[in-house]
């Protein structure tokens, strides 16, 4: 298997401060890899050295087959980036910085100034192309950084929390942004600190925390990884829900969390209690309005994993 | 990477242009000084103030193209650095060097424009170039040159400290033991020994000189090489450690 992005015991320190402390990261092409860890994790770091900007202390980095440091050239026609730390230049417009951009990548002047309109168009910049970057709303802002970082038809993209500070609603936008970009086959690495963001756009995600990968799975697995899942029952009838408690118990071996509100819960060891839990409940004529199985959240997930006695020595 | 270097200064000067303030201290600092002590020493200095003000200007000249280059320069490659503006050009296939070849060189727009609003106030005051126009041009061209040469230390300030305060402050300072421990404001024989042997030995004297030459008359050959090889100098030390410094950043 080759991956497009492959990154093995990459260290870095910053005088007595050690940023990365050996990191693997995978991303296999045309996929989404989330790297998720809190401030100071690491997450900057990482992206700094794919991205060239800085040379890693030791450990191997190769991204579409070619060495960071080696051919550092070549791998920054192959790239973008785009994040908290590469930006645009707020004096001049939309359309001028994309120029330049394409006049820096070698580009004749027209094909540099179509690339930029059609990115300005698929970014919905198109009325803004001729303001300058500083009238721009933060969203804006942002999308006109990802455009930027478009602009040499990059196949690898490097997205360092690309939503950090946006609003909902424009962080939706930019999360359909980023889904439409690796379906069309751009490989993305994407750092985020939120959990929601790396389930809903990673095909994997590596957690790290404190310069090293504490665990890496796809988000259903990283989720089945730590803790168990929870059954969910909600009888239709109130006055049923003790009854329901009691099935419940009895199918999974185990009290029952809480019940609140109609609501039972409790953890159950594999599919089968479940089905189980299911048949039970028709048996004993329990109607339910809900009846699920729950994943732990990736909060949930991830509070475990950086409990200090959950991380390997 | 002359290419690049061109993109980029393209994009310095349409910045200049949007924000005509960073202009504005590389205008008015050197004509500030040039009425400042025509007027208040003149009389006391040469006698009277027009013949002050004909020994005066060709230092200020060299005054002018000088903060011209320090201040501005480093300031802009501060704040690209910071904003990430730089981060992102780095990790696009452009050279490292192109980026600071690209902002010093449209500095040298500024510089060009610093020189004829000096020249049009020296006018207006009473300045007449004694030698010719072609003298007075070589004059202009060679003080922009050494500007430029020297604003390679702030340029490397700029990348070592990465602090707007540090620089504009360097940039502020620096020129004046510079240029003003030369014979630029009065003629060194009346300086007391520490300071006239600073004068002696100080890089700027000898442009100062050259520029008197090509603008009043007098020795030109020898200052001219002395102000070039001095400049060569500069910009080969600086230059090359500036470089150098912004490579080693990854």
């Amino acid at each position: 298997m080759t991956y497009t992005i492959d990154v093995e015991g990459l260290t870095k320190s910053f005088g007595p401060t050690t940023a990365l402390a050996g990191i693997d990261l995978q991303a296999r092409p045309g996929t989404v890899l989330g790297v998720l860890g809190p401030n100071g994790a690491g997450k900057t770091t990482a992206i700094r050295i794919l991205a060239t900007l800085l040379r890693p202390d030791g450990g191997r980095a190769v991204v579409d087959g070619l060495d960071v440091v080696r051919d550092a050239v070549e791998v920054r026609r192959r790239v973008g980036l785009t994040g908290q730390y590469a930006t645009v230049d707020e004096d001049l417009t939309g359309t001028e910085n994309l120029v330049l951009f394409g006049r820096l990548l070698d580009l004749p002047r027209d094909e540099a100034r179509a690339r930029a309109r059609r990115l300005l168009d698929r970014f919905g910049l198109a009325e803004a192309a001729g303001r300058r970057a500083s009238t721009y709303s933060g969203g804006m802002r942002r999308r006109l950084d990802l455009a930027a970082s478009l602009v040499g038809d990059p196949s690898i993209v490097f997205l360092d929390e690309p939503t950090t500070g946006l609003d909902p609603g424009k962080r939706d936008e930019m999360w359909r942004t980023i889904r439409s970009l690796a379906d069309d086959g751009t490989t993305v690495l994407l750092t985020t600190q939120y959990l929601e963001e790396a389930d809903a756009l990673a095909d994997e995600i590596s957690v790290i925390d404190h310069g090293r990968v504490i665990a890496h799975d796809t988000p259903a697995g990283l989720k089945q990884l730590v803790g168990g899942q929870t059954v969910v029952v909600r009888p239709r009838d109130p006055d049923l829900t003790t009854a329901a408690a009691g099935i419940v118990e009895r199918s999974t071996g185990h009290e029952v969390d809480r019940v609140r509100r109609g609501v039972v819960t409790a953890p159950v060891a594999d599919e089968r209690t479940f089905t189980e839990i299911v048949h039970e409940l028709e048996r004993g004529g329990v109607a339910v309005t809900e009846l699920a199985l729950r994943l732990p959240s990736l909060d949930e997930v991830f509070a475990a994993l950086t409990r200090p006695e959950a991380v390997p020595a | 990477m002359i290419a690049h270097s061109l993109a980029l200064a393209g994009r310095s000067l349409t910045k200049t242009r949007r924000n005509p303030g960073v202009l504005m201290d590389a205008l008015i600092l050197p004509v500030l000084f040039l009425v400042l002590f025509v007027y208040l020493f003149g009389g006391a200095v040469a006698g009277s103030t027009q013949e002050y003000l004909q020994y005066l200007f060709p230092g200020i000249l060299i005054l002018t193209t000088v903060l011209a280059g320090q201040i501005a320069t480093g300031m802009s490659i501060v704040v690209d650095m910071k904003k990430g503006v730089f981060d992102r050009f780095r990790s696009m296939p452009v050279s490292r060097s192109s980026l600071l070849v690209g902002s010093v060189l449209a500095d040298s727009v500024r510089y060009v424009i610093a020189v004829v609003v000096l020249f049009g106030v020296g006018y207006l005051l009473g300045f007449r170039v004694e030698t010719n126009a072609a003298a007075a041009a070589a004059a202009a061209g060679l003080a922009i040159a050494f500007g430029f040469a020297l604003s390679w230390i702030t340029v490397l300030v700029a990348v070592l400290l990465r602090d707007e305060t540090m620089v504009s402050t360097v940039g502020f300072l620096l020129p004046f033991p510079l240029v003003f421990g030369t014979s630029m404001v009065a003629p060194a024989e009346t300086m007391p020994d520490w300071l006239r042997t600073w004068a002696d030995v100080n890089p700027v004297s000898h442009a100062i000189d050259a520029s008197q030459g090509l603008l009043l008359g007098g020795p030109v050959a020898g200052p001219v090489a002395m102000m070039l090889l001095w400049g060569g100098v500069f910009l080969a030390v600086f230059g090359t450690a500036a470089v150098t410094a912004y490579r080693r950043l990854t």
